[in-house]
């Protein structure tokens, strides 16, 4: 017998067997039940653990449906179209019965026209006009009221007329609805399912598999059936989970994405045949599915008659074989955002995730930090012609700038002289500053501005260093100094 | 850098007004042989008029180049300079290159259409580029490895070769802070910053920059030293820095 905590101490959750025969009924006090019994042993409920468990099962229900909902402590599935992959209805029943029972469970199963009748008859015995008015999934307190005026089965309140049954119960919670949904004479949707399922090749093996290779072997007879599906519905994958369902009821999935959708059958196998091997047989698979849950319409493909590869399909392949290798973080693409600060606004996007071959147009932030009347003037005849904007930026960006130690003339001065990384420059040239201001919609009050110089040392190497904060500004103590960069 | 270029003392295809006002291609352009290249390098400046080719490889293929100080990004103006930008480039960077010399800064660079690689190690980093290498998509692929890394040995980088010569992606590996051991490479660079020429306007700041660059082994190309810069899509011998003034004044005249 199973407890939780109520307003007037503990309520019985859930009861077994023996304890019901003894009197104990769920949404009893735990003192009441106690008083017919006092033998009766409780212990403490674990909803969180017990959703925790449905959800498992829910993922796990997936071996014999696409389409699984979680529907309170229950699990409803769509075997519309299923049922005879397992050899009819009631094959498929003692099936998930068998399955269940394995794993410990006592699973009450029904299988019924509409969503509503399968929860009742799941819940409650016999046929719907006997069932109690209960199994409408109706609010305690209108369950009450039906009781009392004397209708105590689902039959009573068909045969009532629908106008004054209508009327009798307006709220939010409409018997006359509830009653439609369990006749079908209303839909209800499984929520939790989308309209098309995602295209998923299964395959179920006769026995366990625990080596391995089971998970790749698996995969070669999944994909070209995945494939044809892809086919036929003129769609191309963009991420492609693989699913092990393991004999204990565990599962174990991993899934590749790719840059652009794509249903060739050698890429595909290309980009999961890592991912297959890492997948953990633990004590042994006994069934597999491959899902396309994102996918993108691709119409029927042939790139030409002659094999002329097409460069955007190249990258985008190359793309996803780098970022199924070694992590989409670290496969990236420049993509420039509305700042004034240079760590900002280079920012980087993972490649699989933007557009293929657009590589993100022009930087937009990078003239606005340098103001006109700060740019160098070209206009003489000779010498070098004038500078973009892109070449006032350093090739290279430290991730976090580094503290340098710079000896200046003046504070407010040009450098002279910096040490970094414990080896000192000289400086021969020095252009700049290059004033940043702080962006204080973003930042804290506290953030100071950054007078950039482009500094060159004595052997002509370039760096981009820059002073934080001005001499009382009110901001901190003496202006610090940092390495952000270094020209190519 | 002395052997070469002392007494030099003309900017090299420095007529600036003089020059084509459409600039054909550098490919494209009369070459002048590698040894008479070196013997006028050595010998005399170079007439105003002519062209001065890069020694670049017959077909696209594994390049070396070594910063000659890890903190020395100048190499990276040399390299973009030699890349097209047409097609995206691909740039894999060890993280301990990254952490050395940071990470490039695309609004620094010619193009935006680039993807750029983190690897952890040089394993991953070669792996990585011998996949750009064979994707003939790109333009070109850029890897830098910190140091010398065991997985860097002659078969790696002979399979680098031997993949972009097949698909004709050019392929440039690039170290930092590592030494000149035995290599695949069809051309080993050696790319030192030098001080950059002279600002028109304000002689305090930076000017072009320019490059001592070795070419210490190349196939089909003798080895030489020039001081290099880059300007209007080609490549101008300069005079070597101590001898700079004069060149520079007889560049203004000119």
């Amino acid at each position: 017998m199973l407890t939780v905590e109520g307003t007037h101490g503990p309520i019985i959750h859930a009861v077994t067997r023996a304890a019901a025969t003894r009197g104990a009924r769920p949404g009893a006090r735990l003192t009441d039940a106690r008083a017919l019994d006092p033998a009766l042993v409780a212990l403490p409920a674990d909803p969180t653990g017990d959703a925790a468990l449905v959800a498992q099962l829910a993922i796990w229900a997936g071996r014999w449906s696409p389409l699984v909902e979680i529907d309170g402590d229950g699990l409803r599935l769509d075997v519309s179209g299923v049922a005879h992959l397992f050899g009819g209805e009631a094959a498929l029943i003692e099936d998930m019965r068998a399955r269940f029972a394995a794993l410990g469970l006592t699973a009450c199963i029904a299988i019924a026209q509409t969503p509503a009748a399968a929860w009742a008859l799941a819940r409650y015995r016999g046929d719907i006009p006997a069932l109690p008015v209960a199994a409408l999934r109706l609010d305690p307190d209108i369950v009450r009221t039906l009781e009392r005026l004397g209708l105590k089965t689902v039959g009573a309140l068909i045969d009532l007329p629908r106008l004054a049954l209508a009327r009798r119960f307006r709220g939010a919670d409409n018997v006359v609805d509830a009653l439609d949904r369990m006749l079908g004479r209303k839909d209800e949707p499984l929520t939790a399912a989308p309209n098309d399922p995602p295209p998923r090749a299964a395959l179920r093996l006769e026995e366990p598999a625990t080596h391995i290779e089971a998970a790749a072997q698996a995969l070669e007879r999944l994909i070209p059936r995945l494939v044809r599906q892809l086919e036929h519905r003129h769609l191309g994958a963009r991420r492609l989970t693989l699913t092990g369902f393991r004999v204990d009821g565990s599962v174990a999935e991993d899934s590749v994405a790719t840059a652009i959708a794509s249903r060739e059958p050698k890429h595909l196998a290309r980009l999961l045949a890592d991912k297959a091997a890492a997948l953990n047989p633990e004590f042994g698979f006994d069934a597999f599915a491959l899902t396309a849950d994102w996918t993108e319409s691709l119409g029927a493909a042939q790139d030409s008659l002659v094999e002329e590869p097409s460069g955007e399909r190249d990258i985008a392949r190359l793309v996803d074989r780098l970022s199924v290798k070694l992590g989409p973080d670290h496969v990236l693409r420049p993509q420039a955002h509305e700042s004034h600060l240079p760590e900002r606004a280079s920012g980087w996007v993972s490649a699989i995730i933007s557009s293929p071959g657009g590589g993100g147009g022009p930087p937009k932030a990078v003239e606005g930090g340098l103001s006109p009347a700060r740019r160098p003037l070209h206009h003489a005849a000779h010498g070098p012609p004038p500078r973009s904007g892109e070449d006032q930026r350093p090739s290279r960006l430290l991730d976090r700038p580094e503290a340098i130690d710079v000896i200046y003339a003046t504070p407010e001065g040009v450098p002279r002289r910096f040490i970094w990384r414990r080896a000192v420059h000289d400086i021969a040239r020095v252009e700049g500053p290059e004033r940043i201001a702080p962006e204080w919609w973003r930042q804290p009050s506290s953030a100071r501005l950054r007078d950039y110089y482009r500094v060159e040392d004595g052997a002509g190497r370039r760096y981009w260093i820059y002073r934080e904060g001005l001499i009382g500004d009110g901001r901190g103590g003496l202006p610090n100094w940092f390495m952000h960069g270094l020209f190519g | 850098m002395s052997r070469v270029a002392r007494g030099l003392s003309l900017v090299a295809g420095g007529a600036v007004s003089a020059r084509p006002s459409t600039p054909a291609k550098a490919g494209a352009q009369t070459r002048v042989s590698a040894p008479l290249l070196a013997l006028r390098a050595r010998t005399g400046p170079l007439p105003a008029q002519g062209h001065w080719d890069l020694p670049r490889p017959e077909c696209s293929t594994l390049s070396e180049l070594f910063a000659a100080h890890p903190r020395d990004g100048g190499w990276a103006g040399f390299l973009l300079a030699q890349v097209g930008t047409a097609k995206p480039l691909l740039w894999v960077q060890d993280r301990m290159a990254i952490r050395e010399s940071g990470r490039i800064h695309p609004p620094g660079l010619p193009s935006q259409n680039l993807i750029h690689v983190t690897a952890r190690d040089a394993k991953d980093a070669l792996w990585a580029m011998e996949e750009g290498v064979r994707c003939a998509a790109l333009s070109a692929v850029i890897g830098e490895l910190w140091g010398d890394p065991r997985a860097l040995d002659f078969t790696a980088t002979r399979r680098l070769a031997v993949a972009a010569e097949r698909s004709g992606v050019a392929c440039w590996l690039v170290r930092l802070g590592g030494t000149a051991n035995l290599s695949g490479a069809r051309m080993r660079w050696r790319i030192a910053s030098a001080p950059s020429l002279t600002h028109p306007l304000d002689p305090r700041a930076p000017g072009l920059p320019t490059w001592d660059a070795d070419l210490f082994r190349a196939r089909g190309h003798p080895p030489g030293r020039w001081s290099l810069t880059h300007e209007a899509d080609r490549f101008h011998l300069v005079a070597e820095h101590r001898d700079r003034a004069l060149g520079e004044v007889e560049r203004l005249t000119a």
